[in-house]
């Protein structure tokens, strides 16, 4: 039966793995020539931008993830019951739609700078602005208050279910050391996890940085392939910033290597410790703060501007189709990746071959959205060719949804497999040694320890899969059926033409549609485990 | 547009489409070509499915190979066009109306692309300082510093100006221009053709560089109050080479290789330079027409008459590529 589980993984490994070997096969056409040009006039900008971001955003959404994670877990104060859950609603917020809103709230004759001036008594910009938000610390802010969710959601889940003995022990000792010595380390896979499914975010994001006018590798990757009309170069980019990034993520597991997180004891959440006074004050301050950057503003932003345009313009007949088309496409690539993601996440745990092939599941997140659909376009042709061939009706045609599903899945399985991971890896080993002892195999084990102990990470997984889905644009746009649009590629097609006005009202609802299992992500019970009460 | 299960339905079935139909890839946006399509299906009869792509929309035709059901591929920009007909995804098409409609600088000598409407890479310039003319060659004037808004160095429209720039002046030349325009800015090159004209409002710079039909667009209020008073803030300029025209630009078509509705397609394309259509593409889109017959648009023409540049589209195509590297080498995004 392990041989099963680790068919399955090889079979989504080659899915997902073909569009970026497809990358390879592009590349090689190309000559090497590009690089000198690079190498004079774009790398020395390119990287150092592209290293800056990464980092800025890493150790901003590892320190808020984490300790607004730590807060809301471990401590009580004022209003931690909503907070805990708003703290996810940055998620719901396309990091393209916070960058166009952040702009023009501050934009130098927006409303903020208006006011400041007209309270200090300058007449125009030309007299008093602010810095420019298009710059990298803006765009470091912007990515990180829209992607610290990552990192909160996988922090959160370890400190509720992590040994609270452990803790509890530790806090006997001080309060002070516990969260840096104890905790801290504990959450470190979660940690590693969050922060690397962001940093590929904010990798492979397009719409904020150019935005923001900041140079990364993978707007050189853009200006390569259209402005020159160089693919293979662009492909040649692509891969060696997807080099950059498994050679990263491999550094992490190293790292910790030697270590072990299964929690010995039955787990059970920690008892909260209840803040008082200013420290109440500024743990609700802390936790606060990113809501209100990162989602109450934006989203107020797009309340207004939507609201403006329904009074002006009225409301778009084809919102609704596009709406409901988001959340089929969604919803269908949601389930896809899910079962997937657990094959591979399984398999990894049965055998240490699986564990390779569900590292390589990975792989897509890593690559912007339009250059692996450029991969896939390719096979799937190729895959469309075969079908027909053998005369059954080519279901994935390119340009039916079969194409878009298969691009969310290459996209977002590193969300999956290691969401499904970091649950799996809470249950002890000595519970599948047990099960397997009592005459179950792999599968059974499966079904009546892992099913049912990891639920609320697959849970987690399904809703942000399904956010991720509902706010992709790149490869919805190039692979999507006719006369198809989605909420995305809506606005898209508005903001393309510098009609921002009309894709408020757009933006304002995929936001909501990204809202809604959010919320059901906060309110989902708290994990149950046989025996506890 | 219909629901995705009815999309989907349709895509199975592309091989066998019913008659009287086409299938039109665009990068143009839905909302300028709906008005064009909706007039086209109510004069024929012939319904247009059409998928809006961006990028990618050559590798994806490609890829479909010989079962594309794409008939006409639209885009703009002139390197696009003929980037689609190096990569062989275009068909010869020979159109007597096409032909009578379209000066002959406008289409390609076989007929694989043909332009549709124009537009001019246009100087915007705050209203009080009474400009009236002006060269691309003063952009990289000393006197402009701290006062140049534009896009990135890298968006179609502006590497298709530097290209015409290599054309008049060679690549030396251009370099040291380009890197000039750099250091005017006023703030760091970058955000959309609209936000030059809010930028002079606000006081950030005194001209920058947009296309033309933009201004159009915001006077005539569909954008919107705001935008309105953006664009009262401004000025149309026509600038020109010192030693040539206003720089210009196309929107054009193609039928695409395998094209499952060829008559159609080219019906599509003989309406959309028909006074008719092209009346649409100036009223609506404040486009310049490419069929001479029909008028500018009056919020446009207001600003008084544009010279289109000698230098021909083919070889701003040409040039295209150096045109991006200079972007690159001389830092302007920087």
């Amino acid at each position: 039966m392990t041989r099963a589980w680790l068919a399955g993984v090889a079979a989504v490994a080659a899915l997902v793995c073909l569009p970026v070997a497809s990358l390879l096969v592009i590349a090689a056409q190309g000559s090497s020539g590009l690089w000198s040009h690079l190498a004079a006039n774009v790398l020395p900008v390119a990287l150092r931008d592209t290293l800056v971001l990464l980092a800025g955003v890493g150790v901003l959404v590892a320190v808020v993830g984490t300790g607004t994670a730590w807060l809301v877990t471990a401590h009580d104060f004022p209003g931690r019951r909503v907070l805990e859950w708003a703290l996810l609603l940055p998620l719901a917020v396309p990091t393209y739609i916070s960058a166009y809103a952040w702009l023009d709230i501050l934009h130098p004759v927006g409303p903020v700078q208006g006011w400041i001036r007209a309270i200090l008594g300058y007449s125009g910009p030309r007299e008093f602005r602010l810095p420019d938000v298009r710059s990298m610390v803006g765009c470091i802010l912007l990515l990180g208050l829209v992607l610290y969710p990552y990192v909160y959601l996988t922090a959160r889940a370890m400190f509720f279910t992590q040994a609270a003995g452990l803790i509890e022990a530790a806090r006997t000792l001080g309060e002070r050391k516990v969260f840096r010595r104890v905790a801290l380390p504990l959450a470190r896979p979660a940690v590693a996890v969050g922060v690397s499914l962001a940093l590929m975010e904010a990798l492979n994001d397009i719409g904020a940085s150019e935005f923001l006018g900041v140079r990364t590798m993978t707007v050189s990757v853009y200006s390569t392939w259209i402005s020159r009309a160089d693919l293979p170069g662009a492909a040649q980019i692509a891969l060696a910033m997807l080099a950059l990034v498994v050679g990263l993520v491999m550094m992490e597991r190293w790292a910790r290597r030697n270590q072990r997180y299964a929690a010995g004891q039955r787990p059970r959440p920690i008892g909260r410790n209840a803040l008082r006074g200013w420290r109440a004050g500024l743990a609700m301050l802390a936790c606060a703060v990113p809501v209100l950057l990162g989602f109450a503003a934006p989203a107020t932003y797009l309340v207004v501007e939507a609201w403006k345009r329904i009074a002006f313009a009225g409301i778009s007949p084809t919102l609704w189709s596009e709406a409901l088309n988001t959340v089929l496409l969604a919803s269908a690539a949601t389930a896809l990746v899910l079962l997937c993601g657990t094959v591979a996440a399984y398999a990894g745990r049965l055998h240490g071959r699986g564990g390779l092939l569900a590292r390589a599941t990975t792989l897509g997140y890593a690559v912007p959205g339009t250059v692996l659909a450029i991969g896939l376009l390719p096979l799937v042709a190729a895959l469309d060719r075969g079908l027909i061939a053998a005369g059954l009706p080519a279901v994935l045609i390119l340009g039916g949804s079969g194409a878009v599903l298969l691009a969310y899945m290459a996209r977002f399985m590193a969300i999956a497999t290691g969401g499904v991971e970091s649950g799996f890896a809470r249950i002890p080993p000595s519970y599948d040694h047990a099960s397997r002892s009592l005459g179950q195999g792999p599968t059974g084990t499966f079904r009546r320890i892992h099913l049912p102990l990891s639920r609320p990470a697959l849970v987690a997984v399904a809703l942000l899969v399904f956010v991720d889905c509902a706010k992709e644009l790149p490869a919805t746009l190039l692979l999507r059926p006719l006369n198809v649009e989605t909420l995305a590629t809506h606005l898209y097609g508005e903001a393309a033409r510098g009609t921002y006005e009309e894709a408020a009202i757009a933006a304002l609802v995929i936001v909501a549609i990204g809202m809604a299992p959010v919320i059901l992500l906060a309110r989902q019970p708290r994990p149950r485990y046989p025996g506890t009460p | 547009m219909k629901h995705l299960a009815l999309g989907t339905a349709l895509s199975f079935l592309a091989g066998a489409a019913a008659a009287q139909e086409l299938n039109l890839y665009t990068t143009r946006e839905p909302g300028l070509v709906e008005p064009l399509l909706d007039a086209f299906t109510a004069s024929s009869g012939i319904e247009v499915n059409t998928i809006f792509l961006k990028e990618g929309l050559p590798e994806r035709v490609e890829a479909e190979g010989d079962r594309s059901p794409a008939d006409v591929l639209m885009t703009v920009d002139i390197g696009n066009l003929v980037d689609l007909v190096d990569r062989g995804l275009t068909q010869p098409v020979q159109s007597d109306v096409l032909e009578a409609a379209i000066p002959e600088s406008m289409r390609d000598a076989d007929g694989q692309w043909f332009a549709l409407s124009l537009r001019a890479r246009a100087l915007y310039v705050a209203k009080d300082l009474g400009l009236t003319e002006f060269h691309y060659e003063d952009l990289a004037d000393p006197e402009w510093k701290g006062r140049v808004c534009i896009r990135s160095g890298q968006h179609p429209y502006n590497v298709a100006l530097t290209a015409a720039y290599i054309a008049h002046h060679g690549e030396a030349e251009a370099e040291a221009w380009l890197a000039g325009v750099h250091d005017n800015l006023a703030r760091k090159a970058g955000g959309g053709d609209r936000d030059v004209a809010r930028d002079i409002m606000g006081g950030l710079c005194d001209i920058g560089i947009a296309n033309s039909y933009y201004v159009g667009q915001m006077l005539s209020g569909n954008g919107g109050p705001e935008q309105l008073e953006w664009v009262n803030a401004i000025r149309l300029v026509f600038p020109t080479f010192e030693n040539g025209g206003t720089q210009i630009n196309i929107s054009g078509a193609a039928v695409a290789k395998h094209a499952p509705n060829r008559d159609e397609a080219v019906a599509l394309l003989e309406y959309l330079v028909s006074p008719e259509a092209q009346k649409i593409y100036a009223e609506a889109n404040f486009e310049h027409p490419v069929n001479a017959t029909a008028a500018v648009s009056p919020l446009i023409v207001q600003f008084g008459d544009m010279t289109p540049d000698t230098i021909t589209l083919t070889e701003v195509a040409r040039n295209r590529k150096a045109a991006s590297e200079l972007a690159e080498k001389v830092g302007f995004d920087n």
